[in-house]
């Protein structure tokens, strides 16, 4: 296990006004599924520490078990052992500080956009008090002119942009994105990247993502920490330091990205 | 040269071009439609009944016949102007069909007298009982339509809550699903002797008996529908800060909506079924209980009035009932168009 850069706060940029976002603390985490009886390992005692305000990466090759530590996150799943945190409080289930973008919108088909963005504020009965936050988000994602559509007339980048101002209208103060763009075409989801980048800078909330491009993991994070196959095991954490917003030709990024080829083990077809 | 050529086909295409217009084919269509009608009165009209027969009513019913050519003939040229009168081209194959089927059932009964009775009744006997025994029917229309409802509504409630409760509650469910399975398949219409027996009035019991019909299909599929719910619509929820309550009114149920409706569909088709038989068998009133008492009497024509009143208020009801449904589901794509 090779650990490229000792995980420190300040060594690695963070949003410039962190409003809302806190820390995320992983302790000694494992996790295993019962296959039929079998215990099957899928993460092995992760060890990780979220600054306020950071833009975090978990990469890792397909299945090793990042969903899951999501899923922890969350708090939708506890750990078989270890624990999470967040400002030193232990998770103990589900809280709409922390909000999950799934890799698949999951709108509910029965409301407009209007009606999911609100879902949050209206399962806390907020809605009547803040309804104004709801056409906030819209316009955050640039969807104010389809509030009353349904989910099936919108294309999977609105209906992605939908969830995610979903998430946003909570306010989190850690928002963890699980493979958030995997199901866009390549142009909407270059588009969504900056858009993403631009949406922490002003709402400085902590981010957590969660992908396998490792593109798109140097782009929008300070640090990528990549993880092993199942079960994992973090292999190496990479910081890096470029000022936002950040251009994709730069070559500080395709050194990084060899650096991250080396860890996944690929760096012969590179 | 060519120009030539050009003007002298440029005449019938100009006609071949207003021939297929949207306006001239409702017109034709719809002239067609009222000639069919016409024809029909003046075949009722001027060709006399068999000898020896004193059917009511045939010069009242020709000139409903002809009446209607009036409004077709109307709705033909106004939809030349008006795009919406123009779906008489889509109804006039039908129009036409009727007005043939009405003739040769006029032809085969009151005219020849091909068919016997008093099993066969020509169309003017049908009208006459419309119209003189029309306050028993409507009795008999508002008792049906009294207990249908009654009996379905509280059916498809109870169905419904409890189709909720066992997708669920594991408790309910450990406690209502044998129950379900074992009483649920039993056609309720088994239950009619006991339930006459048991019930103070026949009244009560049909409306049991119909509720059980309805409710066993709502339950069931409410239940499917509750348990088929993406769970990934509750992981979103909660993370949201959904509690339990939310969980089933905003997101269970309505995700459960399209497997209720099919539930009160087919609920609707059997309570109908269950209806008819209370009716029958007990119950002195309704329109099941009109066919049996025609019956009785060997009054035929009475039964096709009823059976075809019976008809058309059965399909009215199916057709409210997806009315709603297509009003509450218009988030679904492609529902089926009733």
């Amino acid at each position: 296990m090779v650990v490229a850069a000792a995980p420190s706060e300040g060594a690695h940029p963070v949003n410039k006004n962190p409003v809302r976002g806190t820390t995320l603390t992983v302790r000694e985490v494992s996790h295993s599924f019962d296959l039929e009886g079998q215990p099957l390992p899928v993460l092995d005692r992760i060890n990780l520490r979220i600054g306020r305000g950071e833009f975090a990466a978990l990469l890792g090759p397909s299945g090793c078990g990042k969903s899951t530590l999501l899923r922890l996150v969350a708090g939708l799943d506890s750990p078989s052992a270890g624990g999470l945190f967040v400002e030193g409080k232990a998770i103990e289930g589900p809280d709409p500080s922390r909000i999950v973008v799934f890799q698949d919108p999951t709108l509910y088909p029965w409301r407009t956009v209007w009606g999911n963005v609100a879902l949050g504020l209206e399962a806390r009965g907020l809605l009547r008090t803040h309804r104004e936050r709801v056409e906030d988000a819209l316009r955050l994602v640039g969807l104010s002119g389809f509030a009353n559509a349904y989910p099936h007339q919108l294309s999977g980048g609105m209906s992605q942009r939908t969830a995610l101002a979903r998430a946003l209208v909570n306010d989190p103060n850690l928002l963890i994105l699980d493979e958030p763009l995997g199901q866009l075409d390549s142009l909407t989801r270059l588009t969504m990247q900056g858009e993403l980048v631009s949406l922490w800078q002003r709402a400085g909330f902590t981010a957590l993502l969660v992908t396998h491009d490792v593109e798109e993991a140097l782009f929008l994070a300070g640090r990528v920490i990549v993880l092993s196959e199942r079960p994992a095991q973090i292999r190496a954490e990479i910081v890096n330091g470029l000022p936002y917003p950040r251009h994709r030709g730069d070559p500080h990024l395709a050194e990084l990205r060899r650096e991250v080829f080396a860890h996944l083990g690929l760096d012969a077809i590179w | 040269m060519s120009s030539v050529v050009d003007e002298a086909s440029s005449g019938p295409k100009l006609a071949r071009g207003f021939l297929a217009s949207p306006a001239a084919r409702s017109l034709i269509g719809g002239l067609a439609a009222a000639a069919a009608w016409l024809a029909v009165a003046v075949l009722i009209t001027y060709w006399p009944d068999k000898p020896d027969s004193d059917w009511a009513y045939t010069e009242e019913f020709a000139a409903l016949c002809g009446a209607l050519t009036i409004p077709l003939a109307l709705a033909a040229f106004a939809g030349i102007w008006f795009a919406g009168l123009q779906s008489v081209r889509r109804l006039a194959p039908w129009l036409i069909a009727l007005a043939l089927f009405l003739a040769a059932w006029e032809t085969v009964t009151a005219k020849l007298g091909l068919l016997p009775l008093p099993f066969f009744p020509p169309p003017q006997a049908i009208l006459e009982v419309v119209v003189d025994d029309r306050a028993r029917l409507g009795a008999c229309i508002f008792a049906s339509f009294r207990l249908l409802a009654i009996g379905y509504f509280l059916g498809a409630a109870v169905g419904f809550v409890t189709g909720v409760a066992i997708g669920w509650s594991r408790l309910a469910n450990y406690w209502i699903h044998p129950v379900l399975r074992f009483i649920g398949p039993l056609p309720a219409t088994a239950w009619l002797p006991l339930a006459f027996f048991i019930f103070p009035s026949s009244f009560s019991a049909s409306i049991f008996l119909i509720a059980l019909a309805t409710g066993f299909p709502v339950t069931v599929l409410t239940w499917s529908g509750v348990g088929g719910v993406n769970s990934a619509y509750y992981d979103i929820a909660r993370t949201l800060g959904a509690g339990q309550r939310f969980l089933v009114l905003k997101v269970a149920i309505p995700a459960a909506m399209p497997h209720v409706f099919v539930g009160l569909f087919m609920g609707l088709g059997t309570s109908f079924a269950v209806l008819v038989v209370a009716e029958m068998l007990d119950v002195k009133a309704g329109l099941g209980w009109y066919l049996q008492w025609a019956q009785g009497w060997a009054a035929y024509a009475n039964m096709y009035a009823a059976l075809l009143i019976m008809a058309l208020l059965c399909s009215g009801v199916i057709t409210l009932l997806f009315r709603l449904r297509d009003r509450l589901l218009s988030w679904q794509k492609g529902l089926v168009r009733w």
